[in-house]
């Protein structure tokens, strides 16, 4: 009777066995809908689509339809914009937190969970709230700017094309500080810190300590940090709809609320798919920038 | 209440289901469900109370009329669309949906709606408005029970004091809005957003001037985008109105920020919550003396999809549509939820019951339909008007470059001129 499978053929197996699960897993969930969305953009996939069954291809039409809107490039455009501006001020204001945060102090600890707050809020509604303390007349901000004597007239937070865009970000910013100033410290409690003080001993100021002690150690968090970051900026919709919802005269229009309007305002499925294709190219981008310095920190 | 025992699904009705699911993991494709024959779903936007229950009451009541139990399904309203699309590729559309006036021309394109008539209900007894209201290229698809409108709300003790009538003509508002603003209150509060609620609150100045959304860029759409840029120039009206929906509008006009407010009958139980602001309703001002006041007729008509797997069930869910849109209950539903009745008998009694809110009984009798004349592209306008709007009041753009770009934009996107 042979009942055991030889030994090596099984030992082949066996990791496969492991990894099937989460296989059919990643491709269900995220191959079968990647794949779909791609080839949806190629069709003529309309309100009628869902009656009929019937979603034509194409051909380039969608593509050349959306790359021919000027308000696509302008939504490019301020999107890079929104998340270059959203990263920079959310690492630079979290990575100073972090450091603040390292040195022993009292109360930091309380201060510290504080300061998670902004995180905790759903985005949609941070986005209400800020919509009323931005409001031009009524808004607490202006009335406090006003009292304090800092500006001489209401500032148009949201309702102004050239300031939306500005205020927009600025509450992103607010919302992502946490989550960098989180995943920072927890990086600057990993670096051993008789590293500074031999650094300090050796007659490193704390400048010359930071950049060529603390920042090259914390390489691998800081780009955890903001792949992470620029994937979940790059695609904002939630917030935009809330604060703005892509006004005043589309000057808050970026690819993730594009997308939304021609998928489910305009009731063109093809068009949408364009557009969320050119976000998935960009968070694919970054994706592989991410894998690349990931694997050079294995291989020191 | 409703002692119906359904008996065991056959053996094969079952199988059928478990080879469904089965199929349905595979390929991911919906599957319909097998319905049971004396259940039926009427699906509607009515997700807050009390709206939710007094619908439910009337269902009930229908439902017992044609002997069978009514299901009803509530989803917001901004979803409701979205899942019936879902529901459709997958063959498992209700017995009845309650669609928006501006959605019903795309579900009717799509062949996706029974045309009434078909099921035995008879349009001769409508009126006009009724009938346009629930037609799409001729046919009607979808009975209203109660439309809406919109109109001008202003402080009533505050006009009094000031000694100002309610204005009727735009000069009229231009100046009781100039003069009732004062400090931190402006003289009128409306919604600008470039959405739909923002276009809704445009059309009756456009329409009342004689323009139109197939000719934006026409001297009378134009003045009429003027004159709304105008009012916030002028300082009655607030610049944030770009970021305000009709909502917001009448939070402002209830925290005394804003004298006036152009809004319409559903911001009603909010406004009952403030009985300090004594309010009263006035039809949206004019052009000139004499003109007619156009403003854009909304609301939601119950409509039969198509079900090919049992047409039968198409009659029984048209027997429900009519009993839950016989004058009774459009004069029941419309006192109750502060909307229009359309029918004449319905309409009149309206008046005497709710006289408050009667300049809307004639604002919906002169009102026009968003996709009267442009279907299924309402969207397409509903846009460019909206981008327009927005353009011109943030001073990006004049208001007539604004309105010629909408017009060049409508044209690339719909192939011309209709």
């Amino acid at each position: 009777m042979r009942t055991r499978t030889p030994a090596p053929r099984r030992r082949a197996l066996t990791p496969w066995l492991f990894v099937a699960p989460a296989l059919a897993y990643m491709l269900l969930f995220f191959g079968y809908p990647l794949v779909r969305n791609v080839v949806m953009s190629f069709q003529d996939y309309t309100f009628s689509t869902y009656f009929t069954g019937e979603a034509p291809f194409n051909g380039l039409e969608n593509w050349r339809t959306v790359f021919s809107d000027e308000l696509f490039g302008a939504s490019l455009w301020r999107t890079l914009l929104f998340t270059v501006g959203s990263l920079a001020g959310q690492f630079g204001i979290g990575m100073a937190l972090a450091l603040f945060f390292s040195r022993r102090f009292p109360l930091s600890g309380v201060m510290r969970s504080l300061l998670l707050l902004p995180w905790l809020i759903p985005m949609v509604v941070a986005g209400t709230v800020w919509r009323r303390v931005l409001d031009q007349e009524t808004g607490v901000l202006n009335e406090a700017l006003q009292a304090l004597h800092l500006t001489s007239s209401a500032v148009p937070w949201l309702s102004s094309p050239d300031q939306a865009l500005l205020s927009v970000v600025l509450v992103n910013i607010w919302i992502g500080v946490p989550f960098n100033m989180v995943i920072l410290y927890g990086g600057l409690q990993e670096i051993p810190a008789e590293l500074r003080e031999a650094a300090v001993l050796d007659g490193a100021g704390p400048f010359r300590s930071f950049f060529s002690v603390t920042l090259p150690l914390l390489r691998p968090v800081v780009t955890v940090v903001l792949v992470l970051g620029f994937m979940s900026t790059v695609k904002i919709l939630d917030l935009v709809l809330a604060l703005t919802n892509g006004g005043p005269a589309h000057s808050t229009e970026t690819l993730g609320t594009l997308t939304y309007q021609l998928s489910f305002l305009r009731l063109d499925f093809g068009q949408g798919a364009v557009v969320g294709n050119v976000l998935i190219v960009l968070s694919m981008v970054f994706a592989a920038v991410y894998l690349r310095a990931n694997r050079g920190g294995v291989n020191r | 209440m409703h002692p119906h025992h359904p008996p065991p699904p056959p053996r094969h009705r079952r199988v059928r289901a478990a080879a469904c699911s089965a199929a349905m993991a595979l390929t991911l494709v919906g599957c319909a469900a097998e319905r049971d024959p004396n259940v039926y779903t009427i699906m509607n936007s009515g997700t807050d109370e009390p709206y939710h229950s007094w619908d439910q009451e009337v269902m009930d009541a229908c439902g017992d009329r044609a002997g069978v139990e009514v299901h009803q399904l509530s989803v917001p309203a901004d979803q409701l669309v979205p899942k019936a699309l879902r529901m459709a590729s997958s063959d498992s559309l209700p017995d009845v949906i309650s669609l928006d006036g501006s959605d019903l021309p795309q579900f009717a394109e799509a062949g996706g709606l029974v045309p009434l008539e078909r099921l035995g209900l008879p349009t001769d007894g409508l009126t006009e408005s009724a009938l346009a209201f629930g037609s799409y290229e001729g046919v009607y698809y979808g009975a209203a029970r109660s439309v809406n409108s919109i109109g001008l709300f202003y402080d009533a003790d505050l006009l009094a004091r000031e000694g100002i009538e309610p204005p009727a003509t735009w000069e009229e508002l231009r100046t009781a809005a100039a003069a009732l603003t004062e400090g931190d209150r402006y003289g009128l509060a409306i919604s600008a957003l470039a959405t739909e609620d923002g276009v809704y609150q445009f059309l009756p100045w456009l329409w009342s001037n004689g323009g139109d959304e197939r000719e934006l860029d026409s001297p009378a759409s134009v003045e009429a985008l003027e004159y709304v840029v105008s009012l916030v120039e002028e300082g009655s009206v607030s610049p944030s109105v770009v970021n305000w929906t009709q909502a917001d509008a009448n939070d402002q006009f209830i925290a005394g920020n804003a004298a006036m407010m152009v809004n319409g009958p559903w911001q009603m139980p909010v406004l009952r919550e403030h009985p300090e602001r004594a309010w009263a309703v006035a039809e949206i001002p004019v052009p000139a003396e004499g003109d007619t006041s156009v403003a854009p007729i909304g609301g939601e008509a119950y409509t039969v999809p198509v079900n090919a797997a049992d047409p039968g069930r198409e009659q029984v869910a048209a027997e429900l549509v009519a009993c839950l849109t016989t004058p009774e209950a459009q004069l029941d539903w419309s006192t109750k939820g502060s909307n229009v009745p359309l029918d004449p008998w319905a309409a009149e009694r309206y008046r005497d019951e709710v006289p408050e809110l009667s300049p809307f009984v004639d604002q919906v009798s002169t009102a026009r339909s968003r996709t009267e004349h442009v279907g299924t592209e309402w969207n397409t306008y509903s846009q460019a008007i909206g981008t327009a709007l927005q353009a011109a009041l943030t001073g990006r753009a004049s208001p007539q470059d604004a309105m010629e770009r909408a017009q060049e934009q409508v044209e690339s996107q719909t192939g011309g001129r209709p």
